[in-house]
């Protein structure tokens, strides 16, 4: 499967970027700079998604026992953590022409950063427990809280700073130009399946680590080469 | 013994947990002396202008709160672990989350408390109006035992680890941020002329959902690292 | 339009390839860790299952 996903999102990518740099036209209002967004969108989304999945595998692990969950758990977190750091640093990027500032603390941009922080944090308790089981377990408990914080803490930011308006509203879906949405989309999907890729990858070598005794691993053909 | 009823054992963990508490008096000093120290390094970074000190004073004292309710985190449960205490709780009859309840009050009670009884005087230095204060002692009296709750969560999830307390910190400081922005807001609201009662509402329903997952997933969490 | 046209990006050149390249470089660094895990597990059992055939 990993071959097949990192193929295609190869491909999606060459095809992504080509649509985002050639086809889409030149924005009105924002020339050449909106072009950010064909990273930045996906990042984000795909950032949030992923702590959605996480947080879905570790409850899975947690209440049904499957150790296959909790690996897929921790092996995503080190993707989700990157593209939230891609989504801001892109969105840093993409604020200072626009804006006029680096950083805004307005709703989106101050989650996104606490979302970052969750996934250290799920990362750093992980690695800090020496027992896989209970690591697997006491990371899925964090996950699940985090993602019933994530709400609560978004509307609370959205509320504490009500400047939150017209500069964060990016295109709505009818006014972006086709070749920009299908550009978009594209993206989207090349980091998906990049996604998906690097956790399968990911979760393969938690498995060989974690199950390095058992009949079947040296049976496998890679390791009795 | 007799079996005692839940109101009986939630006094006598609680007794138990403050006379401990009383026993070792210099680390309940020793959060509050942190407290009191932060605050007063504010004005000290920031420069003395009266003006600029009143508008961060909430957010100045409501953040030294949170560093300080971290810093006793580590000892919520550890000493229990240690000799053994926590595994005789996990035995009783009673549900673990009432005996977490009880110790997360009995925590609240030696490193909350003090805070809130302090503030008002911290308060004064920046020269804050008495409404302001008394919103204030409001706001961290709703607060501060959130800050608890979720701690213990996060002191329950890293039970016994190396370089606890760093971590415990990590994980605790993204969740406190809703209790931040309601406390601080509502000592903002009455400064700047408007009424602080949405914001103490907010306060007091996140107290209220605090108080009714926060024993139990701590005690999930108890259960996990005690396995 | 021309090559030097489209690397300026009209005045935002450094934005715009300032996110792409942080973009790629993440990107590549993930992959390459992954790969060298891998090759450090597989290097792993190689050598436990030598270990196991030496004692057999």
């Amino acid at each position: 499967m990993v071959p097949w996903f990192s193929w295609s999102a190869a491909i999606l990518f060459v095809v992504g970027l080509y649509v985002s740099f050639f086809v889409a036209p030149t924005d009105s209002q924002q020339s050449e700079a909106y072009r950010i967004m064909f990273i930045h969108v996906p990042a984000s989304i795909l950032s949030m998604f992923i702590y959605l999945v996480m947080a879905g595998y570790a409850a899975l692990g947690l209440i049904f026992n499957t150790r296959l969950s909790s690996m897929m758990a921790s092996a995503l977190a080190p993707t989700g953590a990157l593209l939230a750091f891609l989504s801001l640093w892109t969105g840093a990027l993409w604020g200072k022409p626009m804006w006029g500032a680096w950083w805004v603390w307005d709703a989106r941009l101050t989650s996104e950063l606490i979302l970052l922080f969750l996934y250290l944090g799920f990362i750093a308790l992980h690695a800090s427990i020496d027992d896989p089981r209970r690591a697997d377990r006491a990371s899925a408990l964090l996950a699940i809280i985090g993602s019933v914080n994530v709400p609560i803490i978004y509307f609370s930011v959205q509320w504490w700073n009500t400047l939150h308006q017209g500069a964060t509203v990016k295109f709505t879906g009818t006014s972006m130009h086709v070749a920009m949405q299908q550009g978009m989309y594209t993206m989207l999907l090349a980091v998906w399946l990049y996604a998906i890729a690097v956790s399968l990858l990911r979760v393969r070598c938690i498995i060989l680590e974690r199950e390095c005794k058992a009949q079947w691993v040296s049976e496998l053909v890679e390791v009795r080469r | 013994m007799n079996k005692l009823s839940l109101i009986g054992l939630l006094s006598l963990v609680i007794r138990r947990d403050l006379v401990l508490a009383m026993r070792r008096r210099a680390d309940v000093l020793t959060t509050l002396i942190f407290f009191v120290i932060v605050v007063s390094l504010f004005p000290l970074g920031v420069g003395p202008e009266m003006d600029m000190l009143r508008k961060m004073a909430p957010g100045v004292v409501w953040v030294a709160a949170l560093l300080a309710s971290m810093l006793s985190l580590g000892r919520m449960f550890s000493a229990d672990y240690l000799d053994g205490t926590l595994e005789q709780m996990m035995l009783v009859p009673q549900s673990l989350s009432a005996l977490v309840l009880a110790k997360i009050l009995a925590h609240w009670m030696v490193s909350g408390l003090p805070l809130v009884i302090m503030a008002p005087v911290l308060g004064l230095q920046f020269d804050m109006s008495a409404q302001a204060l008394w919103v204030l002692i409001a706001a961290l009296l709703l607060g501060t035992p959130i800050l608890s709750m979720i701690g213990a969560v996060g002191a329950a999830l890293t039970l016994g680890l190396r370089g606890g307390g760093a971590l415990v910190s990590l994980l605790v400081l993204p969740l406190c941020i809703p209790v931040l922005i309601f406390g601080a807001g509502a000592v903002e609201a009455v400064v700047s002329g408007t009424s602080a009662g949405s914001h103490l509402a907010l306060l007091g329903a996140l107290l209220l959902v605090a108080l009714v997952f926060t024993p139990w997933v701590t005690a999930l969490a108890l259960r996990i690292s005690m396995e | 339009m021309n090559w030097g046209e489209f690397f300026s990006m009209n005045g935002y050149a450094w934005y715009i390839w300032g996110s792409y390249g942080i973009a790629l470089l993440i990107f590549f660094i993930e992959i390459v860790m992954v790969r060298h895990r891998k090759t450090l597990v597989l290097e792993q059992l190689h050598l436990m299952r030598n270990a196991e055939d030496v004692v057999t």
